[in-house]
């Protein structure tokens, strides 16, 4: 032994205290301010008090809950079937054009939602969009608006998460091993059917996980659904800030954040166990 | 089938791309009103975003933020990554599974969690605050390919170091570091681009004191279109491209992303 | 009866040559190898005939049938792939049916063949197992089975032995040609391995560089190989540097050598190769009566392994190998002055 263990462990001490200052003391303090109680001389105080989760459990919470739910699963499934057979494509591609297209991507998926939201409002405006190109190649007579809309809420967050998609399923598929897909066509099975027989099931656990982790991801969205939407395509994370931001009732925002947390912990761990554990 | 492989690919890229052509045509239009198709070709947006004092400012605040919050995240992976992989330290690879956590969470529960804690320890809306909640954050991207450059160092090379007579340091500056560095950088890089894009962990630390990029841009959407918007839009994408450029060109970017060597 | 045919096939990939003017004949019911070291081509040759590769020129048929164009999945071949590429997701039955399955058998239909090919390859009764249940020899079966279950046309595989343990190849390797007589299908295999070679094939095809060198039975390869390079290939070999002597002299040092077998047309006083194996080069003492058709040299190695002796001698700057039974041992010593004994039939000569 060159060093002493106490050494090693000394190295991680800076790295522990941030981690746990800035990371598990604050998350321990949303799960207490969700069941604090209202006080006198403070905003709150810690207590044992469920009266804010017994405020989500009325209908319209429950009904912005179940949307957001519905909405991002719904995101997930039109996300991975449009990013599927692109990620499978660009396997098959040079090493060239496979590292371009991965730079576009990143960029396109790192950049902020909020420019997202932007460009899609342009897109779907009456002036300057879809709209007035259609009105100017002349199927109708003039340029509209299409958003807000519900239309346009999964347009954009779609767009959001298509370039997460390709990511998420790109390593499994540019591992998938290319023989078998030569074997299926030397058992007789034609490129399409190959598609649907050996490539969608050996890669079914990565379609699962990435539908899982953008599922999750979709959740996140704040700023689509308030700009491209009404406020009746309002998600959890959209009334999370509203509580927190615009009416200061951090222990309301914390019970609705616990909710959500619940929400993504449930659906990541009944999807792993209902549909990867078919696998041996 | 390889017209509709054709057709699938255009169609996907139309999807992909089309929005941002639309985002360009608008950023050089030179009229005040957005307009599509644009009326006029001019800079004028773009020398805006240098010019307009509040939006060079909010520029330059980003950046820093972005840069600090990188350099913060890669210090904190670092030793987490280093110890997990060359001891293999059970409390390491604890420290990394709990390092992970907030890059999967909702970003918003997060933001949440910032706002509560900074605001009963009393730093109400200190630059700081947004530096570290990114870092933590974003602790994720360091710590995952940092260990995927440690993991491309192969044993051997550690014990021949050794055996020439090298002690772990010495071993750490001449045979670890290299091999890794390229990937650390691709860390900081993840870092940087993504704390410059990001909203909601702004918002909830700093977003009544300082005002970065995001922040100004969706105050902007709400009171009414600037189409300095459209050309920060175009001027973001071009950092992002080029940042990941450079991470393929200096480092394994499949590699990183998961894919076979 | 004319099976496989292959017609001055090229195969470029991009300015790399990687088949080049390859023009083949076998008759139906053959097993072939080919042979070459790693990059020759030779897998590429393969993957033609299969369709998995389309040749840049060059027509390739078997049985009469043209396949030029033909896609993959309507050629009727049977391909064993060096991972073996079994499906993981399907149990060793649902393998072995998959090629039945897509043209509509039946499921009973299917059932039986599998029972039936399983018990061929002797492996009953694992039908509903997992892939990932077995191990590497049982899995080549399975690949072997599975590429069988509609009795293709030609039964392709590349390297079948790769993947498996040093020990089981050479049972398996008898197996596999059994089982190719049995079937009387036409069969291609690819192999970097001259004994996997030697012990299955009808017809050898080595190759080198993209090109065919020498086509041939195991045996006419083996004792008149073409060049030096299928020679120093294909087993052990002597080479040694010689001038045509005469139409069948060589000279080697001062010594003069009869020899049996001259590849090509030399001219007396060219510079030509003296090819020997090592089994038919017999090693003498100088104090015996010196031994026709020999030259002289001095033992450098001697390595008893039991079964086998081998003696190392330089021959002025050349080293020869005598490879000889126990019987035959002259019992020297390194640095003894020795006479090496080239019998002329054993004696080939080659291009420089």
């Amino acid at each position: 032994m060159q060093t002493a263990p106490l050494s090693r462990y000394l190295s991680l001490v800076p790295s522990s205290v941030m981690v746990g200052v800035f990371f598990a003391i604050p998350f321990v303090m949303i799960l207490l301010t969700s069941v604090s109680t209202p006080a006198e001389d403070v905003d709150y105080r810690y207590a044992f008090d469920l009266q804010h989760f017994e405020r989500f459990l009325t209908w319209f919470y429950i009904e912005r809950a179940l949307f957001s739910a519905g909405l991002c699963a719904l995101i997930a499934l039109i996300s991975l079937l449009i990013a599927f057979p692109f990620t499978y494509l660009l396997t098959t591609f040079g090493p060239r054009t496979q590292t371009s297209w991965l730079i576009y991507i990143l960029a396109q998926l790192s950049l902020s939602e909020v420019l997202i939201a932007f460009s899609w409002q342009i897109l779907l405006s009456r002036t300057s969009g879809i709209g007035n190109i259609i009105a100017w190649i002349g199927i109708t007579e003039k340029s509209f608006s299409m958003s807000p809309s519900a239309g346009a809420v999964v347009a954009a967050l779609v767009y959001l998460a298509v370039p997460f998609s390709v990511l998420l399923l790109f390593p499994a598929l540019s591992r998938l091993d290319k023989s078998l897909l030569e074997a299926s066509r030397t058992l007789g099975a034609s490129p399409l059917r190959t598609f649907f027989t050996v490539v969608i099931p050996v890669t079914r656990p990565a379609i699962i996980s990435s539908g899982v982790t953008v599922f999750v991801l979709t959740l996140g969205a704040i700023i689509v659904p308030q700009v491209l939407g009404r406020p009746e395509h309002w998600t959890l994370s959209v009334l999370i800030t509203d509580q927190a931001i615009f009416n200061f009732n951090m222990p309301f925002a914390s019970a609705l954040a616990v909710v959500l947390l619940v929400l993504s912990a449930s659906v990541i761990v009944l999807v792993t166990r209902y549909a990867g554990g078919a696998k041996s | 089938m390889k017209i509709i492989r054709r057709a699938y690919l255009a169609l996907f890229a139309l999807y992909l791309i089309g929005p941002i052509v639309i985002i360009i045509a608008v950023s050089f239009n030179s009229k005040r009103f957005l307009a599509f198709p644009p009326r006029g070709f001019s800079f004028r947006w773009y020398a805006e975003i240098f010019v307009a004092n509040d939006w060079f400012s909010s520029l330059m605040n980003s950046l820093f933020i972005a840069f600090a919050s990188a350099t913060l995240a890669v210090l904190i992976a670092t030793p987490i990554a280093y110890c997990a992989w060359r001891f293999g330290l059970r409390y390491a690879k604890a420290l990394f599974a709990l390092g992970i956590a907030p890059f999967i969470l909702p970003p918003v529960i997060l933001a949440l969690a910032f706002l509560l804690f900074f605001s009963s320890v009393g730093m109400h809306g200190w630059m700081l605050n947004v530096i570290i909640g990114h870092a933590i954050f974003l602790l994720a991207l360091p710590l995952v390919t940092i260990s995927l450059g440690l993991e491309s160092v192969d044993r051997s090379l550690i014990e021949a170091s050794q055996s020439m007579g090298a002690d772990n340091a010495t071993v750490f500056r001449t045979v670890i570091l290299p091999i890794a560095a390229p990937f650390a950088f691709a860390g900081f890089a993840f870092c940087f681009v993504l704390s410059l894009n990001e909203y909601i962990i702004a918002l909830m630390t700093v977003g009544f004191t300082v005002e970065t990029l995001p922040i100004k841009i969706f105050n902007a959407l709400r009171y009414g279109y600037t189409p300095v918007i459209a050309s920060i839009a175009v001027l973001f994408l071009l950092i992002n491209i080029a940042v990941f450029s450079l991470i393929a060109k200096f480092s394994n970017l499949s590699r990183i992303l998961g894919a076979m060597d | 009866m004319t099976g496989l045919v292959i017609q001055d096939v090229t195969k470029k990939f991009g300015s790399i040559v990687a088949v080049e003017d390859v023009n083949l004949t076998f008759n139906s019911g053959e097993m072939i190898c080919f042979l070459g070291p790693s990059g020759c081509g030779k897998t590429t040759l393969l993957r033609m005939i299969a369709g998995l590769e389309e040749p840049t020129r060059g027509m390739i048929s078997i049985d009469g049938r043209d396949l030029t164009g033909v896609p993959v999945h309507k050629r009727d071949i049977g391909m064993v792939f060096q991972s073996f590429a079994l499906f993981p997701h399907l149990s060793v039955g649902e393998n072995i049916s998959y090629s039945m399955r897509i043209r509509g058998h039946s499921r009973s239909e299917c059932e039986d063949r599998v029972t039936e090919l399983l018990d061929m390859m002797h492996l009953p009764g694992v039908a509903d197992r997992r892939i990932s249940q077995l191990s590497g020899g049982q899995r080549q079966r399975v690949a072997i089975a599975r590429a069988l279950a509609l009795n293709p046309q030609v039964f392709l595989l590349d390297e079948p032995m790769s993947a498996l343990d040093a020990n089981l190849r050479e049972a398996m390797q008898i197996e596999l040609r059994k089982l190719q007589l049995e079937l009387g299908i036409t069969t291609v295999v690819v192999t970097h391995d001259q004994t996997e070679a030697m012990t299955m094939a009808d017809q050898i095809v080595v190759m080198g560089k993209a090109k065919v060198l020498q086509t041939g039975g195991p045996m006419d390869i083996y004792k008149t190989p073409a060049d030096k390079f299928v020679a120093g290939f294909i087993g052990t070999s002597n080479l040694l540097p010689a001038q045509m002597a005469g139409n069948d002299t060589v000279r080697v040092g001062g010594a003069e050598l009869k020899v049996g077998g001259v590849k090509g047309d030399h001219q007396s006083g060219e510079d030509v190769l003296l090819m020997t194996r090592p089994e038919e080069v017999f090693v003498h003492p100088v104090t015996d009566a010196p031994p026709a058709n020999a030259i002289s040299g001095t033992v450098t190695f001697v390595r008893d392994i039991g079964a086998t002796i081998e003696i190392l001698v330089d021959c002025a700057g050349n080293e020869v190998i005598s490879v000889l039974t126990p019987k035959d041992w002259p019992g020297v010593k390194v640095g003894e002055a020795v006479n090496v004994e080239m019998p002329a039939a054993a004696c080939n000569v080659l291009a420089a």
